[in-house]
């Protein structure tokens, strides 16, 4: 058996520019190859929309289309968040396979393999919310700011992913099962959707959970998204919706270094 | 001359809370050899390999891979080195030419340039057939090669094989195997794992032997065969109902095998061998086979920790 080991100089380590386009290219043909994983992105928001809006759509917001209107933007918040959890399983499947340490062992900057999962995760994004937006045009919701509303919207989206998916890289890190870090990120992830503004105007609820409604960063984020779908958002109100990512990007990033390097 | 060596390691050491994996261990890898690190489970081997692969940082100790420092410089060490894992370290959603397309862009090749050297590897590999397959589709052995093949986009100075054939059926074994002698002849170090006695004789030029993290012997199969400072005498008797009293009359040190009815016997020398034959001739014993050995590794294993290899 002959193996042709090349003789010449090694080709110069890759761009981080090239380095992100080949990981990008890798998140495409996972879509290609294994199409379900599409299922497991929408399946949940798909029944939410329809459920939300057909069975409390009507006692929530006096009528289902009413109610579309309020739903879709918290529901396109909700859905990029609960996909940040199936980053951080692709992560632990990649480091449990031992892909990671063949990453590692590249001529490549040590933060690239986990930029590369993140431009994976916003095309992951950028499809499922697209789905989710267009079936909730199909059922009639209609963003009064167009095409540049939801170009904003999502811009924003994927802010959001960029910084949620630091968590669950950092959790794909510690926690040892790709398994362990799907239950442990809804375990989060529900309560932390459901007590905000994405289903219901919290004027009914209690008066310390309206504390941590008007707090929670997943309150911030769907009423940014309202306002700028509806082209009505303030300065303000975009930058308290970035704020949690910024802040969850700046302490995470350089832990998941360390975590990294640790292991 | 330290530029002759590939890997020179002083008192390496690694701990897991209590355990200490790796425990003070010396390595000197000369360049172009084949390089065994043999052990049963749990021996310490992967830490030590993940150790010199910078993949595990050692507590203490150091370590000079191809003449670069392994705490020093990392980087120069990984740009000279590469690494197969005891589990394919691969993408198993993609295929086999995508998995090694994705790696070469990631060492630095162009489009064109990375799908010529993935068409390259697998038919070297003799994988061209499984090319557009995805790697879960993939046998064992098939896995192993491209595992292997994904470790050779550009040509490593070390490889680090962890077990390069556990698992795999013998004539899949017997295919790494050839791979693995073929990289040497190209002037490839390779310093590889195996629990595997036979392995380790087979391919070897130098074997370090580990226990607890610890060496407990190193050198050639030849010189291992002769720490035990004897050879072993092999008889099978031809009616297996006189193995009772063919064990009794080689006396204490003889073994039976388990299965085949094999009896083994440690001798000092040849003359030592031949008496034990006549002593069974005078007995009307005869034999379908006999033969006289060094000890095999396995002997060799026992000897040296007074437990049966894993």
């Amino acid at each position: 058996m002959s193996i042709p080991l090349p003789r010449g100089p090694r080709p110069a380590a890759p761009s981080p520019a090239s380095t992100a386009l080949t990981f990008a290219w890798r998140a495409v043909l996972k879509f290609r190859h294994v199409p379900e994983q599409l299922f497991d992105l929408v399946m949940t928001p798909i029944m939410f929309t329809l459920l939300f809006t057909f069975i409390f759509g009507g006692a929530l917001a006096g009528s289902s289309t009413a109610y579309l209107q309020w739903f879709i933007p918290g529901i396109l918040v909700q859905t990029t968040v609960f996909n940040t959890v199936y980053s951080g399983m692709g992560l632990s499947t990649d480091l449990s396979k031992g892909l990671f340490d063949r990453f590692r062992s590249l001529p490549i900057w040590s933060l690239a393999p986990f930029a590369g999962l993140m431009v994976g995760d916003m095309l992951r994004h950028s499809i499922a919310g697209a789905i989710i937006l267009g079936i909730g045009l199909a059922l009639g919701y209609s963003p009064e700011a167009g095409l540049s509303g939801i170009l904003a919207s999502f811009a924003l989206l994927l802010a959001i992913g960029f910084g949620w998916g630091w968590i669950f890289i950092v959790l794909g890190l510690v926690v040892r099962t790709p398994m362990t870090v799907m239950t442990l990120g809804f375990a989060v992830l529900f309560p932390v959707t459901f007590a905000s503004n994405i289903m219901v105007d919290p004027a009914t609820m209690p008066g310390w959970l309206q504390a941590f409604v008007a707090v929670n960063p997943v309150s911030l984020m769907t009423t940014a998204l309202r306002a700028l779908m509806a082209g009505t958002a303030t300065l303000r109100e975009i930058g308290l919706a970035l704020l949690g990512p910024a802040v969850l990007t700046l302490l995470l990033a350089p832990l998941t270094l360390v975590l990294y390097r640790r292991r | 001359m330290q530029d002759d060596l590939a890997i020179r390691a002083r008192g390496l050491r690694r701990s897991f809370g209590d355990l200490r994996a790796v425990d003070g261990i010396d390595l000197d890898v000369p360049r172009g050899m084949i390089f065994a690190i043999l052990g049963p489970n749990g021996a310490g081997k992967t830490t030590l390999l993940r150790i010199l692969a910078t993949l595990t940082r050692a507590d203490a100790g150091e370590a000079r891979v191809m003449g670069h420092d392994l705490a020093a410089h990392p980087e120069r060490v990984r740009a000279a080195i590469a690494m197969t894992g005891q589990f394919a370290s691969l993408d198993e959603d993609l295929t086999g030419r995508e998995n090694l397309v994705m790696l070469s862009r990631l060492w630095g090749f162009g489009w064109r340039a990375a799908r010529g050297r993935a068409d390259e590897l697998l038919a070297a590999f003799d994988l061209s057939e499984a090319a557009k397959k995805q790697v879960k589709d993939y046998s064992g052995g098939m896995r192993r090669r491209l595992d292997i093949a994904a470790s050779l986009i550009v040509s490593p100075g070390v490889l680090f094989l962890d077990e390069p054939t556990t698992g795999l059926d013998p004539s899949a074994r017997a295919g790494v195997w050839r791979l693995i002698r073929g990289l040497a002849a190209e002037g490839v170090t390779i310093l590889l794992t195996t629990q595997y006695l036979e392995e380790a004789d087979q391919l070897a030029g130098r074997i370090a032997v580990i226990d607890h993290g610890r060496k407990i012997a190193e050198g050639t199969s030849r010189e291992l065969k002769a720490q035990t400072g004897s050879g072993v005498l092999h008889v099978t008797p031809l009616d297996p109902g006189n193995r009772e009293i063919a064990l009794g009359l080689l006396g204490e040190t003889a073994q039976a095998d388990p299965e085949g009815g094999r009896i083994s016997v440690p001798v000092a020398d040849d003359a030592e061998a031949a008496a034990h034959l006549a002593r069974l001739a005078q007995a009307h014993i005869r034999l379908a086979e006999f033969s006289l050995g060094a000890p095999s590794l396995d002997e060799v294993f026992f000897a040296l920790t007074g437990r049966e290899a894993a």
